[in-house]
């Protein structure tokens, strides 16, 4: 679609956020839900913000969305502030909120009729119907739909509009895994047509598939972003490994210093977890010793840390920094 | 960056088709709520026909005269705005807004005006239809005879629903639940229909006077007694060119009152339930 904020789109970011505060209530008894946030999103990726509940992901993404003003600190989003700009910027966005603000009395297909017609260029209904896979539904009211299916009309009518810009509020949550997969597929399909996708999402492996960046927020603050791979990287790798009986009384190589290692002897088997920021030398010591030594590693892991192994690492970080400034 | 050719910042006209486009995509909704909700609309429109009948049958026979057909289609153009468009739009207002409806469709393209307005679109359309079959009926069965002018009469009913849409608005800020706007609507609601409808400005005196002068009912009917009658707040009754002078005051008053009321609604209006 060629718009207004065409231009804009191929130029420059598609969402730039420096130093975002956003504070609910006034000075004094009010209360900092986006403590100086500062990220861009480029034109045709996918970025998810992660975090706990009250990290502040959604008081973000509704600047964002132009529902709300920042308190202070600069927002772009298609090269115009989304809240004063927002009729520039609303005929080329698309929004997924966490509540869904459907009305249980109109039809799928009324909701959608109704939505469309407020739109600059919609797609067809019917389209909209299909890419969800809601088409057999659309004569169903609202209120006797499954929570699944009312996220996925939450998603129709996100995407109806042909938006350049999706913002996607948690579009998963509550779905089985068979419409999540669908609706990964779907948010796939229209990457691949150059939108852009803003994500936020409880969901870690759904971070993992989706996202080509993303940040992590904690009380306000973004403490971690990156692609999910170098996220995931500042978490330990892991190699695991038992010996028999034999082979635990042998003692193991020695480990470059960053590893650490752990025993548990179970009915005569070792059964040994090494954590290592370095997994190729450390892996590499480890296989040239039970070579030498004649040794077998059973049930051998090798893997880098996962994403969620990094934010479950960050939760506990964050939890204990909180608990210390509790008790000071 | 938004080329100085673009469509948003030159061709007005072509703006304000798209918002009509906008707002009549939401009423078209609207109205499909209103139709599936029976309770709303059997009171809606029960309720003015019945309150103009009673208070009417009440009156002795030989006081039905000519006069009074206008002053039962004004009675109950009063009552269709308080009870179809005000106290419906209320609760839709609120109902909407606790269902995160009013949200969704801020994020939409629709601007805040045009939510409201696509809101109220089909209780005011619901109220003036109620009107125009009352006039009607007055014209054929009892002998109304056709408005001194047409064009106050027409004023007075836009200016009553944008001023009792806007008040809507402005109730709903501080009513939290659908159940507490039957308590919440009620002062403007007997305010309105006790002062200008049950009773009339001129038989108020004192400081009350003023007051009543002051609120946007009896300025509703004032228009409408002009537009049908041409009779005036202070009795007597003047032809077509004179109704024009007499409308200046309840105009400026009922503008007032509209330009108040978008402020506040604007200032204060909530978009979702409270945290």
């Amino acid at each position: 679609m060629t718009g207004p904020a065409s231009d804009a789109r191929d130029l420059s970011n598609v969402i730039e956020v420096r130093d975002l505060h956003r504070r609910y209530g006034g000075s004094r008894r009010g209360f900092d839900a986006v403590r100086g946030v500062t990220f861009s999103v480029r034109k045709g990726e996918l970025f998810a913000l992660l975090g706990t509940n009250g990290a502040g992901k959604t008081s973000t993404v509704e600047v964002l969305e132009g529902l709300a003003p920042a308190t202070s600190g600069s927002v772009r989003v298609l090269g115009h502030d989304p809240f004063s700009g927002r009729r520039h910027v609303r005929p080329h966005t698309g929004v997924v909120l966490q509540q869904g603000g459907l009305s249980a009395d109109l039809t799928v297909s009324e909701t959608l009729t109704m939505w469309a017609g407020t739109l600059t260029s919609p797609r067809p209904v019917e389209e909209a119907m299909d890419l969800v896979n809601l088409a057999g539904r659309a004569r169903v009211a609202v209120k006797q739909l499954s929570g699944g299916e009312r996220r996925r009309l939450d998603l129709a009518l996100a995407i109806v509009g042909r938006p350049s810009l999706l913002f996607l509020d948690e579009p998963t949550a509550g779905l089985d895994p068979e419409s999540r997969v669908a609706t990964w597929a779907l948010v796939r399909h229209l990457l691949d047509e150059d939108t852009t996708v803003l994500l936020t999402t409880h969901y870690l492996e759904e971070a993992a598939e989706l996202a080509d960046r993303l940040a992590i927020m904690h009380a306000g603050r973004i403490v971690r972003s990156g692609t999910p791979a170098e996220v995931a990287r500042t978490e330990p790798a892991r190699v695991t490994f038992a010996l028999d009986t034999a082979a635990a009384a042998l003692p193991l190589p020695q480990l470059p210093q960053s590893a650490s290692v752990s025993r548990d002897i179970r009915s005569g088997m070792a059964f040994v977890t090494i954590t290592t920021p370095d997994l190729q030398p450390t892996l590499a010591l480890l296989l040239a010793w039970a070579q030498d030594e004649d040794v077998l590693l059973r049930d051998l892991h090798a893997r880098p840390a996962s994403l969620q192994e990094a934010f479950l690492a960050l939760a506990a970080d964050t939890a204990s920094d909180a608990q210390r400034q509790g008790a000071a | 960056m938004i080329p100085r050719s673009s469509p948003f910042t030159k061709r007005e006209p072509g703006l304000r088709r798209a918002g009509a486009r906008r707002v009549v995509a939401l009423g078209r909704a609207e109205a499909l709520l209103l139709r599936r909700n029976p309770m709303a609309l059997a009171v809606g429109l029960g309720m003015p026909l019945g309150l103009t009948a009673a208070l009417q049958v009440g009156q002795p026979a030989a006081a039905r005269a000519r006069v009074d057909a206008a002053d039962s289609v004004i009675m109950l153009a009063a009552f269709a705005l308080l009870s179809v468009l005000y106290y419906n739009l209320v609760t839709a207002l609120v109902a909407r807004r606790q269902d995160f409806v009013l949200k969704r469709l801020r994020a939409g393209e629709l601007s805040d005006e045009e939510v409201l307005a696509g809101s109220a679109l089909p209780a005011a359309a619901v109220a003036w239809g109620q009107i125009v079959i009352a006039t009607v009926a007055g014209f054929v069965f009892f002998g109304l005879d056709a408005p001194v002018n047409p064009v106050l009469l027409v004023a007075g009913l836009i200016l009553g629903t944008v001023v009792f849409a806007l008040l809507a608005a402005v109730v709903a800020t501080v009513t939290r639940s659908v159940e507490m706007a039957q308590l919440t609507a009620m002062p403007v609601l007997v305010l309105s229909a006790v002062v200008g409808v049950l009773v009339r400005t001129e038989d108020i005196n004192g400081p009350l006077h003023v007051i009543a002068q002051a609120l946007p009912m009896p300025r509703v009917l004032e228009l409408l007694h002009l537009g049908f009658t041409g009779s005036t707040s202070s009795g007597g009754s003047v032809g077509f060119t004179a109704t024009f002078g007499h409308a200046v005051t309840p105009v400026i008053v009922l503008l007032t009152w509209a330009g108040a009321a978008r402020w506040a609604t604007r200032r204060w209006f909530r978009w979702e339930p409270r945290g």
